[in-house]
């Protein structure tokens, strides 16, 4: 779909409401369905691939109360199915379609603690909106409600009018709880112990907490703005926040139970370990790992190349590796940076691509160019070790392999090389070893995935896992729907221990 | 926040700090490192070495020449002033035990990280000689804590100012010359320095642990930023390291990757002296108005 500005959409939304409203909590299945998606509206890419600034501006509250008044409420809600945490959707979209967002927001935050955040980043086309009725009625998924913008759009209210109000906490139990990072797992496990009287510690090696929400996800996909406010509500709610302590480091696991007297922990380390190619060239001047490129930008302010004191290259033309969302962030921040020539290179098919949808959307009209079937073979660098071109081969699809994806596979004598200046590796993370090697009592995978029963239990008494250092590289959804299970162990275990 | 206890200069841009960090300062072993940064919102994240540290008054002391911007602020913090943030201890401790004897070499500001080592080299038994150097007298630093705890200690300057006029390589190759060579040597300054003590030891196979001091971001291995090639393969200074086997580390990688970013450097640089050009410009004629 060809871009529309915002004021467009939202003269066509008014216009639409005026026939539609005075029936609106009786509106009929087939009237629901006439009323045509929603478009959000976003920011001109032609401005934004120059400026930091969110993409998608947000339902306005029309736009919300007829995106929400295509839900047709079905008995069975398959979206329930869909969502990791399930979330009870149709009831916070009649409430949104009844204009009552308050309320919306309180169902909302029922199961999921992060919603303005979700309703960002989650992959809701292969979730909630992937089994929605519509969609399917419609025989086309992109026609779904559009469950998770409505969720932003409730969330984004609830905290512009209420600040977000702080839930309420039992009294004070004297146990005490210690979170190892400060990422959507962690906040989860944070809010859910804190609010039955326990006192809870969350431990950040960076020096601001939030982890790949406030260091890796840039800010025109997601504000540092509204990870804050969520940090901020933990810390009304009581949580302590520590930064700069690396467990493993400034402080072992063992010893944050046997000499701190924590009487639980929870590892949300996430997965941190960048993977490179292991290709010639690697190490020039000029390839950097996809953390490291946005760490630089986002955490580091970087883009702020008046203020910030932490450098980034300068660069023109820039390759980045991989077809996922962290890529496809990398290539987006790459322009923003000042490219002129952004190339993402994947080995399969854009049907193949682990990116979202819309992150690929977005990428391409921004101007990334996608080099599909294609790889790096090896990096060229200049006198001085800097890269200058990048070699790539052609793939074509082979047999499946056991991700059940046809198996890329080389097209001999194909080498072709794209000047580039610089080159983003964004193939993805091992989890990090920091923990597991100074813990040796904690069992991990051979992934080095910590290892997790059922309520999330590791190897180790007191100690719980959950996220990305547990399921590999996953989403915030999953990581969250992790946290809360282990806070019910953590609960549990507290309370059996009197 | 790390409150400043006291700051001493040691020579021209090289300052001693002592820190408050109980937890640092209680966990950390000879080897490791921390990372400070000044501003919470704009400011550049440094690796700086641990030189010592006091558990009682838990406190670390950091050693860092000012080279840069983020190294000139910190310098100008006095007693009583604030770091806003310090984490580590970071990296893998140094590998201690008896090997015999033990030949440590300093270059410039890498006396400070080598001075902890050496001190647990000669307390696990050592026979403990030290070669520090520097460009000239005034940029030596730490020669009476080393005279302190070696059985030899030899002292040389470029220019001969103090000591021997030599470059640290000479008094290294003879003592790999004598009889017995020494069981291991500890190399530690600028890269250039590591490389050819690395060169200099190699043909007389003296097992050489070398400290790298790399760009570097996270310190938690998270960011790659730090990744070195060593025999063939590329390590993280920040968890793998930062001591490495020097025979084996490709420094001329290494030296080409630590110049990244000089070239934003060097304009930001020249665009501080056009400033305080135009500045001085300003004020001379606001003088003679």
């Amino acid at each position: 779909m060809s871009y529309q500005p915002p004021e467009k959409l939202q003269q066509e939304a008014e216009r639409l409401l005026k026939e539609v409203n005075p029936r609106a909590s009786e509106l009929k299945p087939k009237e629901r369905m006439a009323i045509p998606p929603q478009t959000i509206p976003e920011q001109d890419p032609a401005v934004r691939r120059h400026n930091m600034n969110e993409v998608a501006l947000g339902y306005t509250e029309e736009q919300a109360r007829l995106e929400a008044m295509r839900c047709l409420k079905c008995k069975n809600a398959p979206c329930i199915e869909g969502c990791p945490v399930r979330i009870d959707i149709p009831g916070f979209v009649s409430a949104i379609a009844e204009g009552d967002d308050d309320r919306a927001a309180q169902i909302l935050k029922r199961n999921s603690l992060l919603p303005a955040v979700c309703g960002r980043v989650c992959p809701q086309e292969t979730q909630c909106q992937e089994h929605c009725t519509v969609g399917k009625a419609l025989k086309d998924r992109d026609q779904a409600v559009a469950i998770g913008k409505l969720e932003r759009f409730a969330a984004d209210r609830e905290r512009e009018h209420n600040g977000g109000a702080i839930p309420g906490i039992q009294p004070d139990t004297g146990k005490k709880v210690a979170i190892i990072g400060t990422g959507p797992a962690s906040i989860t496990v944070a809010a859910d112990v804190r609010r039955e009287g326990h006192a809870v510690t969350m431990l950040e090696a960076f020096h601001k907490p939030g982890g790949v929400m406030i260091y890796g996800i840039p800010e025109f996909r997601l504000p540092n703005d509204i990870v804050e406010a969520e940090i901020e509500g933990l810390r009304r709610m009581g949580v302590e926040i520590k930064t700069n302590f690396v467990v493993g480091r400034t402080r072992k696991l063992k010893d944050l139970i046997e000499k701190d007297g924590y009487d639980a922990v929870f590892v949300g380390t996430g997965a941190g370990l960048p993977r490179f190619m292991n290709i010639e060239g690697e190490n020039l001047v000029g390839v950097y790992s996809a953390n490291e490129y946005l760490t630089r930008s986002n955490l580091m302010r970087a883009y702020e190349r008046d203020r910030a004191d932490t450098p980034i290259l300068e660069s023109k033309q820039v390759a980045v590796l991989g077809g996922g969302n962290v890529a496809m962030d990398a290539a987006r921040s790459a322009f923003r940076l000042g490219a002129e020539e952004v190339h993402l290179i994947y080995r399969r098919t854009e049907k193949e691509m682990p990116a979202r949808v819309e992150e690929v959307a977005h990428a391409k009209e921004e101007g990334v160019e996608f080099h599909v079937l294609q790889n790096a073979k090896r990096i060229l660098g200049d006198e001085h070790g800097r890269v200058k071109a990048i070699e790539c081969l052609r793939y074509e699809l082979g047999e499946p392999d056991d991700s059940g994806r046809r198996r890329p596979v080389a097209i001999e004598g194909s080498e072709f090389t794209i000047d580039v200046d610089t080159v983003v590796v964004a193939i993805g993370n091992s989890s990090n070893p920091l923990i597991s090697q100074t813990t040796p009592e904690l069992k991990v995978n051979r992934w080095g995935n910590i290892e997790v029963d059922e309520d999330n239990r590791s190897s180790m008494d007191r100690v719980y896992a959950g996220g990305d250092i547990v399921l590999g590289a996953a989403t915030v959804i999953l990581a969250m729907g992790e946290g809360r299970r282990a806070a019910e162990a953590i609960n549990a275990q507290l309370r059996d221990e009197g | 926040m790390n409150k400043v206890i006291a700051k001493e200069q040691l020579a021209e841009e090289v300052y001693r700090m002592r820190v408050h960090a109980p937890l640092i300062a209680e966990e950390r072993r000879p080897g490791q490192f921390v990372i400070v940064q000044q501003d919470t919102d704009y400011g550049e994240r440094i690796p700086l070495t641990i030189a010592d540290a006091d558990t009682d008054e838990g406190s670390i002391t950091l050693i860092f020449q000012s080279v840069g911007k983020s190294t000139h602020k910190l310098a100008e913090l006095e007693p009583g002033d604030a770091i806003n943030n310090v984490v580590g201890p970071l990296g893998k401790p140094t590998h201690i035990e008896n090997f015999g004897t033990a030949v440590c070499v300093g270059g410039g500001i890498g006396a400070a990280p080598l001075y902890p080592i050496a001190q647990a080299l000669k307390e696990a038994g050592n026979h403990l000689t030290v070669i520090i150097g520097a460009r000239n007298a005034e940029l030596m630093i730490l020669e009476d804590e080393m005279r302190a705890i070696a059985d030899e200690l030899i002292v040389c300057t470029d220019d001969g100012s103090h000591g021997r006029k030599a470059l640290v390589t000479e008094p290294l190759k003879e003592v790999c010359e004598r009889d017995p060579r020494p069981d291991l040597a500890v190399a530690i300054g600028p890269p250039v320095m590591m490389k050819f003590c690395a060169g200099t030891t190699r043909p007389y196979e003296v097992p050489t642990v070398v400290s790298l001091n790399t760009i570097m971001i996270d310190g938690t291995g998270m960011c790659g930023g730090c990744r070195v090639t060593v025999g063939g393969e590329t390590r993280f200074v920040c968890v793998d390291g930062p001591e490495f086997d020097g025979h084996q580390v490709d420094f001329d990688n290494m030296i080409q990757r630590l110049g990244t970013y000089k070239p934003l450097e060097d304009d930001e640089h020249e665009q501080c002296h056009l400033e305080m050009a135009a500045r001085d410009k300003e004020q001379s004629r606001n003088e003679s108005s």
